[in-house]
């Protein structure tokens, strides 16, 4: 799988006349002697979303930890308002909430503090209400006070989706949001989604299933 | 700042709940420092002469036994990269789990060390100046430690590498830290000594999270 190719449906005219906040331009990315992706460029504009697909190792994740400054790529140039995001750094950082395949969750404290805690460290005023409030609304109602390692694989994966609604970024960069989650989650994780797009939010997902929402680009590796 | 105080706090948190990984490196300090008036016999003189030397490497195999814990848990549950993306600097975060990590693996020490002193029959002021030099040596421990730890992180048999790379840095501080202490008992000034570990510090405590913070960057990559 060395090229790349992207295919902008462009379902609706009128996003793609936006100038785009993530511009990517001739991205490649290599691993060890291979070559994941060449060549990859594409725009990303407020109120849009892009739908990562590719096979197993195509590089879907390689390319979202690139996305989001953790790794760097071989070639090309990643533009976040117009200015390279090396250069941008924290101010990136805040506008950015990246979900990866770990979760980021600490098993021996309970969910609550885990959320008071990773506001904390992204310096945003969160109050225990709140936090409280985003808990109840993904299904851990009286779960609050567990260790997170007493919880199921899929409840897990819902503390992190309470991070996802209080956390107030522009750029989401999801990879596999949907696994280990149940079709109510998985519902509640879409609208989740959708909310934050309308609301002029962007997102960037991989998902090996078709996703529910409309208005995506797809970009295939 | 903010964000320097939640994170101590958040790992002196998980150092509370997970208490047995503490108290480990603390049994083995004691059991290691009381093991040799034990195998020695009972022969003050020799036992003053040896009881520095004993307490400080005691001390660095002490903070040895958590240092490889330092990042790993971070790295592997996906903590790492949030802090990598987080508004706040990186260097920020890694200084405050270093500071946490002096008060559950150095303060308790440094406390401790005077009462385990008295088994080797050292007077109120020589016990002083070994506080004091640890005091100032154990910071220097694990400001080192974590530049090693960040080094290793990922690397498998990181543990028996960890001890390889750190243990050779830590001479200067045995040798200070010690000498401080022997020096006293000889009827010199240990100001020198202190003066040097206390330097030392102050060059560490600026490098090493610098350093640190490269190292992760690279692990993360």
């Amino acid at each position: 799988m060395s090229s790349a190719g992207i295919f902008d449906f462009g379902h609706n005219p009128a996003f793609s006349l936006r100038p785009p906040m993530l511009s990517v331009t001739d991205l490649s990315c290599v691993r060890g002697e291979r070559r994941l992706f060449a060549g990859l460029s594409f725009g990303l504009a407020a109120g849009e979303w892009l739908h990562v697909q590719g096979e197993n190792g195509a590089g879907k994740t390689s390319l979202l930890r690139i996305l989001a400054g953790l790794a760097q790529p071989a070639d090309g140039q990643i533009r976040w308002r117009g200015e390279p995001i090396g250069n941008l750094a924290e101010e990136y950082h805040r506008e950015l909430m990246f979900l990866g395949h770990h979760g980021a969750v600490k098993e021996d404290l309970t969910p609550l503090e885990n959320l008071l805690l990773a506001a904390q460290l992204d310096s945003l005023r969160l109050d225990e209400a709140t936090a409280l409030q985003a808990l109840v609304r993904f299904g851990l109602r009286g779960r609050e006070d567990l260790a997170v390692r007493c919880l199921s694989a899929g409840q897990k994966r819902r503390v992190l989706l309470a991070r996802l609604a209080v956390r107030d970024a522009t750029l989401w960069i999801l990879d596999e949001p949907f696994t280990a989650l149940d079709v109510k989650a998985v519902e509640m994780l879409s609208g989740l989604i959708a909310a934050h797009v309308a609301a002029g939010g962007m997102a960037i997902l991989t998902s090996h299933q078709s996703m529910p929402l409309p208005n995506g680009k797809v970009l295939k590796i | 700042m903010n964000a320097f105080v939640a994170i101590v706090r958040r790992d002196l948190l998980l150092a509370v709940r997970r208490k047995s990984e503490v108290l480990t490196a603390l049994f083995f300090f004691i059991i290691v420092v009381s093991l040799f008036p034990l195998g020695i016999g009972p022969e003050p003189a020799l036992l003053r002469k040896i009881a520095p030397g004993i307490l400080w490497v005691a001390a660095l195999l002490a903070t040895m036994l958590g240092l490889s814990r330092l990042f790993a848990p971070d790295h592997a549950d996906g903590t790492l990269e949030q802090m990598a993306l987080s508004p706040t600097p990186l260097g920020l975060l890694i200084a405050g789990k270093i500071a946490a990590h002096w008060i559950t693996a150095g303060l308790p020490l440094v406390l401790l060390a005077p009462v385990l002193g008295i088994q080797f029959d050292l007077d109120t002021d020589a016990l002083g100046i070994l506080v004091l030099a640890l005091l100032l040596g154990t910071p220097l421990l694990s400001l080192i430690g974590a530049i090693g730890a960040a080094l290793t992180l990922g690397v498998r048999g990181g543990g028996v590498l960890l001890s390889l790379l750190v243990l050779p840095l830590y001479v200067p501080t045995l040798i200070f830290g010690a000498g401080a202490v022997e020096m006293h008992i000889s009827g010199l000034s240990a100001a020198g000594h202190l003066s040097l570990l206390a330097a030392l510090l102050a060059v560490a405590a600026f490098f090493a999270p610098w350093a640190t913070t490269a190292a992760l960057r690279i692990a993360l990559e």
